[in-house]
């Protein structure tokens, strides 16, 4: 029985923040119809950028809760910033093409901030690991966990929440939500289709960068990390449907309960699980759990 | 081109590897091979899917020949070849029913999930070295070891030009078969292609077995020319560079896809050269002037005119998105 809540609670903890960047994978997918690749990249910013900003705060002998907020503030304008730079600069110019071609855009984007990445930050492994014992070592059932680890659950389920109350309540959710069921009609209704697209392509860059800087002090940051990053989340996005948010909560529950299962049951078969459920997924349901089939034009 | 003033123009460019300078020569053997594994997927995108998991076909064919090679003995060059084809070709004709019926990002993504699975599998299989991989012997030719290694380099030059040449001059006549002309139309749409009594599915699945079999003779060429296998042939970034070379040649032209892999190797080494760890960024910078300056690849600069009525329907990679919804 315990050992059964030790996965059940890992894998609440995998899956917190891997929700948080499927969410804007997903976002990103329904309002732009671009699968993207670059979107690791962003985690992995969001990482770095909270490292240094972590390491600054805490060189300057500041308490370690200061660091945290420092370091979601700092991602949060950063990112958007990248993030509609991004989209006005770069992606608006490719708008019409075929999603392939995006999805390679996106890819190249995906190459340059490797290297970016490497440029500024090295490629040894750099740590922030200050905030995390700020919420300090709980017991729960007799299991020891770290504080920081069990907030992560909170914290993206407000994000989740924030996310659904924003797109379903709201005059801008809407918007969004017109654009997303059929930009033509949005545009002559008079939306101001370019801006929901910049918007939500900043807003997606940010919620991978957020997770990034929530998990920066779990983790090393070093090369690698997008990729490993974009693989999970693409599973999780086509586990539940691209353009889904509740698909991607669903996806995001599955992939992190599979991930904790395997490791504490089957070690060998980590990765190799997730692919398989997505697989077989696809295989059943080609379009993701929880996205409706659409008719198409012959 | 007549087939056999391509058959003519692989001799000549075999025999010009006498004349390449050693480091060009394994530079040229890599784009040779790398450009087969882009052929498969050129092949593959006319009917309008782009696969992002042939590093599963190539690691197939890789890991089949190296076990072979050190189980049996089987070093020679040819044989490798012909077992590694084998391989990816098996693999391919499996799961090319399966995946045919998918189509767009969905297919580029079960592609990709299903290439990663096999390299979550072989990382964690330590019988074949975990995720260092093994060695394997050099290869030989017909009975013949080359001990010299610009011998040798020239032996796996000749090889890999000759077998990715005559890929080639297959893959034109395929382009041109009633067949190839039944894959653009599966491309432009499926539904019409059933109609017409075509199983559109079965285009796509022979399709993608032959991307397949093309794949699994390019690992065994990357395993003979590093003669070490690893499960990095199988992630998902390796195969992101094969779909880049296809890009870059467009669909247009056979000969475009060497042309794109010879430059992506030249830029790839000469950026390590003087840029060492900026590579990718050049890789990528020169990703997004090709699909933005050159939409339909380096093909298009030497094949514009001719097909110029037909332009909207010769680009699957740029086809208008517009258009098609």
């Amino acid at each position: 029985m315990n050992f059964f809540l030790t996965i059940v609670l890992d894998g609440l903890i995998q899956a917190s923040w891997l929700f948080v960047v499927a969410l804007g994978l997903t976002l990103v997918f329904g309002v732009l119809k671009i699968l993207n690749i670059a979107h690791g990249s962003f985690y992995a910013l969001g990482a770095y950028i909270a490292a240094t900003v972590v390491t600054m705060v805490a060189a300057r002998s500041l308490p370690p809760s200061v660091g945290f907020v420092a370091m979601l503030l700092a991602v949060a304008m950063i990112a958007s910033a990248v993030g509609w730079l991004l989209e006005r600069g770069l992606l608006k110019m490719f708008y019409g093409r075929d999603e392939v071609v995006l999805l390679l855009v996106t890819y190249a984007v995906f190459l340059i901030m490797e290297d970016v990445t490497k440029l500024i930050w090295g490629v040894n492994p750099i740590y922030a690991t200050q905030p995390y014992e700020l919420f300090g070592n709980l017991e729960f059932a007799g299991l020891y966990y770290v504080g920081y680890d069990l907030v992560l659950i909170p914290i993206s389920a407000a994000i989740g929440f924030a996310i659904w109350f924003g797109l379903n309540r709201t005059v801008i959710g809407k918007i969004v939500l017109a654009v997303i069921h059929n930009e033509e009609m949005s545009l002559s209704m008079g939306v101001r289709v370019n801006r929901v697209y910049a918007i939500a392509f900043a807003f997606g860059v940010l919620l991978a960068a957020l997770a990034g800087a929530l998990t920066a002090p779990k983790i090393s940051m070093q090369p690698g990390l997008s990729s490993d990053v974009i693989i999970l989340s693409f599973a999780i996005v086509v586990i539940g449907g691209l353009g889904s948010v509740e698909g991607a909560a669903v996806g995001a529950l599955l992939v992190g309960l599979a991930r904790a299962a395997s490791v504490h049951l089957m070690p060998q078969a980590e990765l190799f699980v997730i692919y398989l459920i997505m697989a077989v997924v696809l295989m059943f349901r080609p379009e993701g759990l929880f996205k409706r089939e659409t008719a198409r034009r012959i | 081109m007549h087939p056999l003033v391509m058959i003519a123009l692989v001799a000549a460019v075999t025999l010009f590897g006498r004349a390449l300078p050693t480091w060009t020569l394994s530079l040229a053997t890599i784009a040779a091979s790398n450009a087969l594994i882009s052929l498969g997927i050129v092949v593959l995108a006319r009917t309008g899917n782009v696969s992002f998991g042939q590093g599963l076909f190539f690691a197939a064919g890789g890991y089949g020949v190296a076990l072979i090679a050190n189980a049996w003995g089987l070093t020679d060059a040819v044989a490798q070849v012909i077992v590694g084809a084998a391989c990816g070709g098996l693999l391919g004709l499996v799961i090319g029913p399966l995946i045919a019926r998918y189509s767009g990002i969905f297919f580029g993504m079960l592609t990709l999930a299903l290439s990663m699975v096999f390299y979550g599998a072989l990382v964690k299989t330590t019988a074949l070295g975990g995720s260092d991989g093994f060695n394997v012997g050099r290869p030989s030719l017909f009975g013949m070891s080359f001990t010299d290694p610009r011998e040798a380099d020239f032996m796996l030059y000749a090889v890999s030009v000759i077998v990715t040449g005559f890929a080639g001059i297959a893959a034109t006549i395929l382009f041109r078969s009633e067949f190839g002309l039944a894959s653009l139309a599966v491309r432009e749409n499926n539904l019409r292609v059933e109609y017409l009594g075509l199983s559109a599915n079965r285009i796509v699945s022979i399709n993608f077995a032959i991307a397949a079999v093309f794949a699994g003779a390019s690992g065994a060429f990357a395993l003979m020319a590093q003669r070490h296998i690893d499960p990095q042939f199988a992630y998902w970034t390796t195969s992101g560079e094969f779909v880049f070379v296809a890009v870059l040649a467009g669909n247009q032209s056979v000969a475009a896809v060497f042309v794109a892999s010879m430059a992506l190797e030249l830029v790839r080494s000469f950026s390590n050269l003087y840029l060492p760890n900026t590579w990718q960024l050049v890789l990528g910078i020169f990703l997004l002037g090709v699909i933005l300056f050159l939409p339909r690849g380096i093909g298009s600069l030497w094949i514009r005119d001719r097909r110029k009525r037909r332009t909207a329907a010769d680009v699957p990679l740029a086809a208008e998105r517009g258009a098609a919804s």
